[in-house]
Order: structure tokens, then C-alpha cells, then sequence
């Protein structure tokens, strides 16, 4: 998707129905997400790139060079990728570990896929203010996590680190506040019932091949 | 002991200095505080606690129905700014900002942790939201009127220009009223927890009326719809708090909670 031309865009489908992810995330959260917040990110990037020679380029082009655009790009681009992305990585028989070559990358990195939670779950809930937490590959191939921003995405020249992102977590208040309020570090917790590692790893496969 | 007699001039002399006619209740509380700590042996947590108070709301959490609901309030009170509240006094113990008003705090808050910058913020910028919203029906005084017909052509172009700062900032954080160096009047916006007070803001001045646009502030009632949420808070703004927020900066003075 992200090497999709910009003019190319379509709003993707969620894939799922908006209870699918119940309990963990409930489905009032998921159509005000989904129908309202993506999708207002979706339409005002579309205003933002008509008729300017941002269409003949990819996704991937422009969130490299996002500093040389608008803020109504960096901020409805990102918006629009990272939860396009987010939708994907979710699914209601996800949960669990993910295996192979995935598995093997997070334990040398992390010394094992509990430390690799641990280090994710601060991330998200210490990021201050709107954001993401993100699982990144980087260009030496090596895995990190980091977190960015409101809706800046790892890939954004402007990102503390750079990398492609495998894994995203959503930690705008919008994402979590129906069900769990303040409690971000809760639905933080219950993230991990609803990932789908196939997903995540295969994304991992495509980028290192 | 060697901490309380450092702190209690400090204290003394911040609140002549900073506490405006109205908010002398609370300088009569934090004094009595003082008093009986002298004889009581309260700990450095407790001095911090007279020192920066965490006064009750001014209104019941109902009050301000059907603009902000009850339970948005008492969340946003109970758990967001109480906990801004303890890891303030957390991020602060033990460091060179430990005994500072806030005011003091935001001058240099560059120097400080993120973390006091976070907490300091959220302590502070909850206060003046806190207080300069009233179910009461107020007015402006005729000299806040003059200065917004000066700096913005109109008070309704005032309120247009500070609802679209608040609509359109992108993300966490507060749109405020300010009063620059020279006694002019702007309105700008700040991410997060930080306010025109600190030294890390474009535009510095001493605000004298805010709106919280987290999303905790409104997504309980109003979800996405940002912009009733902010349409809505005109309803509830105490000009009288503005009015004497704004006497008080052109004296050089900040409203200290």
C-alpha cells in the first residue's frame, strides 16, 4: 500500500466487523475510529494532495521527505497510513507469539519476546500526549522500538528514528478512552490479545527479502 | 526543619506576591497549613502539598451540564489532573524546582526533566480551566472589551480567531488567551501539557484564559466532534476570572492556583 501512487488511494476496508475485537476493543470505539477518525484523515488528505503533483508519488517517497510538504500532508498522510496499517495488524483470532523468523529477530534483539513486550508497552504508555508505539526494522535490518508523535509514522524524515514499521499501536485517547478512560496502561495490556502476528511477520518477510 | 525554614518565606512571600483579592481563601488555608506544621513535624511531602495546593473544584462536577457532562468532569479532575498533581510533586522532589511556584518553574523549565515539564504543566494549565469556566452568567469588564475590540476587531472575532486555534490544533494540548510583553492580546495554541508561560513556546505571554482540547476533555460526551465541544465552552466562560486574569497581567502578575 504505502507503495501505492497517492492519487491511487482507496479507503480500505476494515476487514472485520466492528465488534470482531470484543472485548478488548469495543465496537462503538472501533466505528468512531474507523468511520470517523481514519476516514477524516483519509478525505482531508485527499483535499490536501488534488491536483498537486503529490499524486504521480508514492506513499513511500512522500513520508521520506515529509518535511518538504504541508503539515496537512504530514499530519492527514500519517493519519491515514498508520491506522490503514493498524486495521491489519488486529484480528478477533489473533493473540499469542509470533514464530519463525520474526520470533528468532525479536529474541536476538530483544533476549526474548517477553523483554520485547515489556519495552513495547513502555513506549506506548509513556508517550505524552497523542501518538504511536511502533516495532520498526531498520535499514541494517535490525529491529527497534520507538514511538512517534501524534500521526508522524516512522518513516517521516522528521521521526526520532527511522525505520519500516511492522507493528503499530494506536495511543491517541480517541483509540482507547470509550472503554478504558485513563487507563491507557489496560488497553495496552489487551492489545496483545488482538494481534495478528501472521500479518506482522510477514510484513517482516517482505521488507528483508 | 532546615527544609521548612527555607520553605515557609518562600511560601509566605509567594503568596503576597502572586495571590490576587479572590483567591484569598486559599492563601488563609495554605497559611493555617504553614502555622501547624510548625508544630506538627510534617514531612517534605506535606510542606509540598501546602506549598502547591490541589484545591477542590469550584462547582460541583455537575455543574456545568449539558456542556460538560458530570462524569468527563469528575474523570478529568479525579484521575487526569490529580495524577498531573502527584507527579508534579513526584518530578520535582528532591531537584533545584522543588519550592518554585509554577510561574518560576515555567521561566526555566528548560532546565528541568521532561518529566517536571509534563506534570508542571498539566498541575497548572488544569487550574486555569478549572477557573475560568462558571454556570454562572458573567460579563467582561468594559477595559477586557476595549483591549479584544483593539487586538481583534471584535469580541466576536476573538472567540472565531480562539476557536479555530482550538479546533485545528492537531493532537493533544490547549488554546489560550494571552497578554504579550507590551499589554497586547493574542491567541495562541501549545501541545501537550505545556503553556504560553514556559520558555519553550514561540510566543510567550501570561494567559489568561485556556480550553483543554485533549480528547479526554470532551470524547466521553462529544467523540470525534471536536468543534461542539469548543462551540459549547463559550457557554460557560467566567469573564469575571478573565476580566481580573487580565487586570492582573497588565500588573506584570500570573494567576497562580
Amino acid at each position: 500500500m504505502i507503495t501505492d501512487k497517492m492519487k491511487d488511494c482507496q479507503f480500505p476496508a476494515l476487514g472485520y466487523d466492528y465488534s470482531a475485537l470484543e472485548p478488548y476493543i469495543d465496537a462503538q470505539t472501533m466505528e468512531l475510529h474507523y468511520t470517523k477518525h481514519h476516514n477524516g484523515y483519509f478525505t482531508k488528505l485527499q483535499n490536501a494532495v488534488k491536483g498537486t503533483d503529490l499524486e504521480e508519488k508514492t506513499f513511500l517517497e512522500v513520508l521520506k521527505n515529509i518535511s518538504k510538504y504541508s503539515v496537512a500532508v504530514r499530519n492527514n498522510g500519517g493519519g491515514h497510513v498508520n491506522h490503514a496499517m493498524f486495521w491489519k495488524s488486529m484480528s478477533a483470532n489473533g493473540g499469542g507469539k509470533p514464530k519463525g523468523k520474526l520470533l528468532e529477530a525479536i529474541e536476538n534483539k530483544f533476549g526474548s519476546f517477553d523483554a520485547f513486550k515489556e519495552k513495547f508497552n513502555s513506549a506506548a504508555a509513556t508517550r505524552f500526549g497523542s501518538g504511536w508505539a511502533w516495532l520498526i526494522v531498520k535499514d541494517d535490518k535490525s529491529l527497534a522500538v520507538t514511538d512517534t508523535p501524534n500521526q508522524d509514522n516512522p518513516l517521516m524524515d522528521v521521526a526520532d528514528e527511522n525505520g519500516m514499521p511492522l507493528l503499530g499501536l494506536d495511543v491517541w485517547e480517541h483509540a482507547y478512552y470509550l472503554k478504558y478512560q485513563n487507563k491507557r496502561p489496560d488497553y495496552i495490556s489487551a492489545f496483545w490479545n488482538v494481534l495478528d502476528w501472521d500479518v506482522i511477520e510477514k510484513r517482516y518477510l517482505d521488507y528483508i527479502s | 526543619m532546615k527544609k521548612l525554614i527555607l520553605i515557609v518565606p518562600i511560601l509566605i512571600a509567594v503568596l503576597l506576591a502572586c495571590q490576587p483579592a479572590n483567591e484569598k481563601k486559599n492563601a488563609d488555608i495554605s497559611n493555617q497549613e504553614v502555622s501547624e506544621s510548625q508544630d506538627m513535624n510534617l514531612t517534605a511531602n506535606d510542606l509540598d502539598e501546602a506549598m502547591y495546593a490541589f484545591n477542590d473544584l469550584p462547582y460541583k462536577a455537575d455543574a456545568l451540564e449539558p456542556f460538560i457532562d458530570a462524569k468527563i468532569m469528575q474523570l478529568h479532575y479525579d484521575k487526569h489532573h490529580k495524577g498531573y498533581y502527584k507527579k508534579f510533586l513526584a518530578a520535582i522532589d528532591g531537584t533545584s524546582a522543588n519550592g518554585l511556584s509554577p510561574e518560576q518553574i515555567f521561566a526555566n523549565v528548560s532546565n528541568y526533566s521532561a518529566a517536571t515539564r509534563n506534570n508542571a504543566g498539566g498541575y497548572y494549565n488544569h487550574w486555569m480551566f478549572w477557573t475560568n469556566l462558571t454556570p454562572e452568567s458573567t460579563e467582561m469588564t468594559d477595559k477586557l472589551k476595549a483591549a479584544l475590540l483593539e487586538d481583534f476587531g471584535s469580541v466576536d472575532n476573538f472567540k472565531q480567531s480562539f476557536s479555530t486555534a482550538a479546533k485545528s490544533h492537531f493532537g493533544s494540548g490547549w488554546a489560550w488567551l494571552i497578554v504579550l510583553p507590551g499589554n497586547h492580546l493574542a491567541v495562541v495554541s501549545t501541545p501537550n501539557q505545556d503553556n504560553p508561560l514556559m520558555n519553550v513556546v514561540p510566543e510567550q505571554g501570561i494567559p489568561i484564559l485556556t480550553i483543554d482540547v485533549w480528547e479526554h476533555a470532551y470524547y466521553l460526551q462529544y467523540e470525534n466532534r471536536r468543534a461542539e465541544y469548543v462551540d459549547n465552552f463559550w457557554k460557560i466562560v467566567d469573564w469575571s476570572a478573565v476580566s481580573e486574569r487580565y487586570e492582573m497581567a497588565l500588573d506584570g502578575y500570573v494567576y497562580n492556583p
